[in-house]
């Protein structure tokens, strides 16, 4: 991922403070290049959100603030943009444990999603068909109120209100958040889909490391708010490092992504 | 004995052998109610927006009214006079909108609570300074005469002021439910960060709320101000309103308007029957005591939004 020209979204060494003080990200780049699926991975804590959040610009509404570096989208620095200005252009975040507007029924959080369009009615309607068409789950449920739909089902409400506002780039939290495995695997089944299909890019946020390789091209590994690994998916899932402390996969307890790196260093040397 | 059957018997003893004096006293209370219902209304609409309680809502009934009949003492027809003070409602929201809420976004609710203390001392000032503080007589042109039926005797005025009150809770309950607008309101409402995050501008929305409290204030001022003078009292009814929306739960439009119904009958029904008993003035107290009960057994109010638990 280096040449910058197709880039959708470049971050450039961003950081960000919450409250004028806690200093969260490090100093973060990435890329998203049109049409990818990038991941997004680490622990709690590790600052995918916060990523996420600098990007869409939610962060300004959290008393956090992009201290320093750049954010660029299709070429144009949009660090200062509101919320509102991100969507029209086409970045929207689907934030991290569904936001479903409760009271409103399904089919209105999915209107919903359609406020900054202006290009009329026909246009939004077709847009409706084709997220019902991706969420045929959703069809039975457009005039129960979305707080009492299952969470499988609020998520899927949540992306397809995203797909509404006709975006190039999701910015997509923790999918996976809560949901049985089975229903995971539907829903990163359909952001596949809606890649390929709609050409949707989607920058994935995901604690669940060895769905998020399966679906990604490319991966980041965020760790203390610094990225700390990046490469293309499939070497990433069979890095032994990650397999350890991302896929589970050694015994044993986790150690943090650095300890490794010293002790690999340090067997280099020895070597 | 005695003091039992005077409360518990003889009022409906009354009630019963003078139907059409007591149906007087009901469309009354009715017709007082619509008056609460359209300034609690206001509150609603902008508890449910920006959850704020806006303690302001009296004042701007007062300045709004203050306006209109400002206007109209320089000798501005009525008509134009409404689309002034109407305009003069947006101009008061968008500088809340700037001044106020823009910069205490994301402060603890106590904060905008106080602020909004602020903006009602500010109003009423205002609004004395500019117009003075006299009573002013306002009359719009709704006419005021009194006619029968049924052997009740009834105001045109009242009239007009229910039928107006139900046209403009019937155009709201139609706007927040049908247009991109109301359903953006409504999602504000319910998640403020969700709906930022599909593109949804505060801002916006908020200078929305904010004028239609505006109209819906200036509304309210014009019923009231008709009966009873524009003057710096009208500033208390939003004390008024307060149980009003205990009663119909704060986040509700047909609360607002049902609690405000059943307040007005509530207390006119209460001081003319039970009053004589402990020697009157039970309508000073009798919305609050009503409020009381409410928050001890329905603290969500008749109509508040069902707290959604997914189990
Ligand atoms: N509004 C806030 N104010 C202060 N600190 C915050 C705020 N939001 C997040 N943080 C802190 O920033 C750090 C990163 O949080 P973030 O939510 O970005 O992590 P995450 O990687 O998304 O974690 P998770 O997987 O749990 O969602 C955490 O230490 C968190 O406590
Ligand atoms: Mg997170």
């Amino acid at each position: 991922m280096s040449e910058d020209g197709n880039m959708l979204l470049s971050v450039k060494n961003i950081e960000v403070v919450y409250n004028h003080v806690i200093l969260v990200l490090k100093g973060v780049s990435l890329e998203v290049p049109e049409g990818g699926i990038v991941a997004l991975l680490g622990a709690n804590g590790a600052g995918k959100s916060t990523t996420l959040k600098s990007i869409s610009n939610l962060l300004r509404a959290e008393r956090g603030d992009v201290t320093k570096g750049t954010i660029e989208y299709m070429g144009e620095q949009v660090d200062s943009l509101t919320p509102n200005a991100l969507v029209s252009k086409g970045v929207i975040q689907v934030m991290e444990g569904r936001h479903c507007f409760e009271h409103l029924t399904v089919e209105e959080n999915l209107l919903t999603g359609s406020y900054t369009r202006k290009d009329g009615r026909a246009a939004v309607q077709r847009d409706l068909d084709m997220v019902y068409s991706y969420f045929p789950r959703l069809v039975d449920r457009q005039t129960s109120l979305a707080g009492y739909v299952s969470g499988g089902e609020q998520q899927m409400v949540a992306i397809g209100r995203a797909l509404m506002a006709k975006p190039k780039l999701i910015l997509l939290d923790e999918p996976s958040m809560g949901l049985a495995p089975q229903l995971v695997e539907e829903i990163f089944e359909i952001v596949h889909r809606l890649n390929k299909d709609e050409g949707v890019s989607f920058l994935l946020a995901e604690q669940n490391t060895s769905v998020a390789l399966r679906y990604a091209s490319y991966g980041y590994i965020l760790e203390n708010g610094r990225i700390v690994m990046d490469g293309d998916a499939d070497k990433l899932a069979s890095n032994e490092d990650v397999k350890e402390f991302y896929l589970g996969m050694a015994a044993g307890e986790r150690k943090s992504f650095r300890d490794v790196k010293h002790y690999r260093r340090r067997k280099r040397w020895l070597a | 004995m005695e003091v039992l059957n005077a409360i518990f018997v003889l009022p409906f003893v009354d009630m019963f052998s003078e139907p059409i004096f007591f149906a007087e006293v009901v469309v009354g209370g009715l017709l007082t109610g619509v008056m609460y219902s359209l300034v609690a209304l206001g509150f609603v609409l902008i508890f449910k927006a920006s959850g704020v309680f806006n303690f302001a809502q009296g004042a701007m009934v007062l300045f709004a009214a203050l306006t209109l009949v400002g206007l109209m003492e320089k000798g501005v027809p009525v008509w134009l006079a409404l689309i002034i003070a109407a305009g003069v409602m947006v101009i008061v929201a968008v500088i809340i909108e700037k001044l106020v809420l823009r910069p205490l976004v994301n402060q603890p609710d106590i904060i905008l609570f106080m602020a909004t203390i602020g903006i009602t001392f500010f109003l009423e000032g205002f609004g004395e300074t500019v117009w003075g503080s006299d009573i002013h007589r306002l009359d719009v042109g709704i006419p005021d005469a009194p006619f029968e039926i049924g052997g009740m005797l009834l105001n045109e005025f009242d009239i007009w002021a229910a039928a107006i009150g139900a046209a403009m809770v019937g155009g709201l309950a139609l706007f927040f439910r049908y247009t991109v607008i109301g359903r953006a309101l409504r999602a504000v409402a319910d998640d403020h960060q969700a709906a930022l995050s599909v593109g949804i501008p505060l801002k916006t929305i908020w200078i929305v709320v904010w004028s239609v409290a505006g109209f819906v204030g200036l509304v309210a001022g014009i019923m009231w101000g008709t009966k009873s003078g524009v003057q710096f009292s009208l500033s208390l009814i939003a004390l008024k309103a307060l149980p009003v929306l205990i009663l119909g739960g704060f986040t509700s439009i047909p609360g607002a308007i049902v609690g405000g119904l059943i307040i007005g009958v509530g207390e006119k029904v209460a001081e003319i029957y039970w009053g004589p008993l402990i020697g009157g003035a039970i309508e000073n107290w009798f919305a609050y005591m009503l409020a009381l009960v409410f928050l001890l057994f329905r603290p969500q109010g008749l109509f508040g939004e069902k707290i959604i638990e997914r189990v």
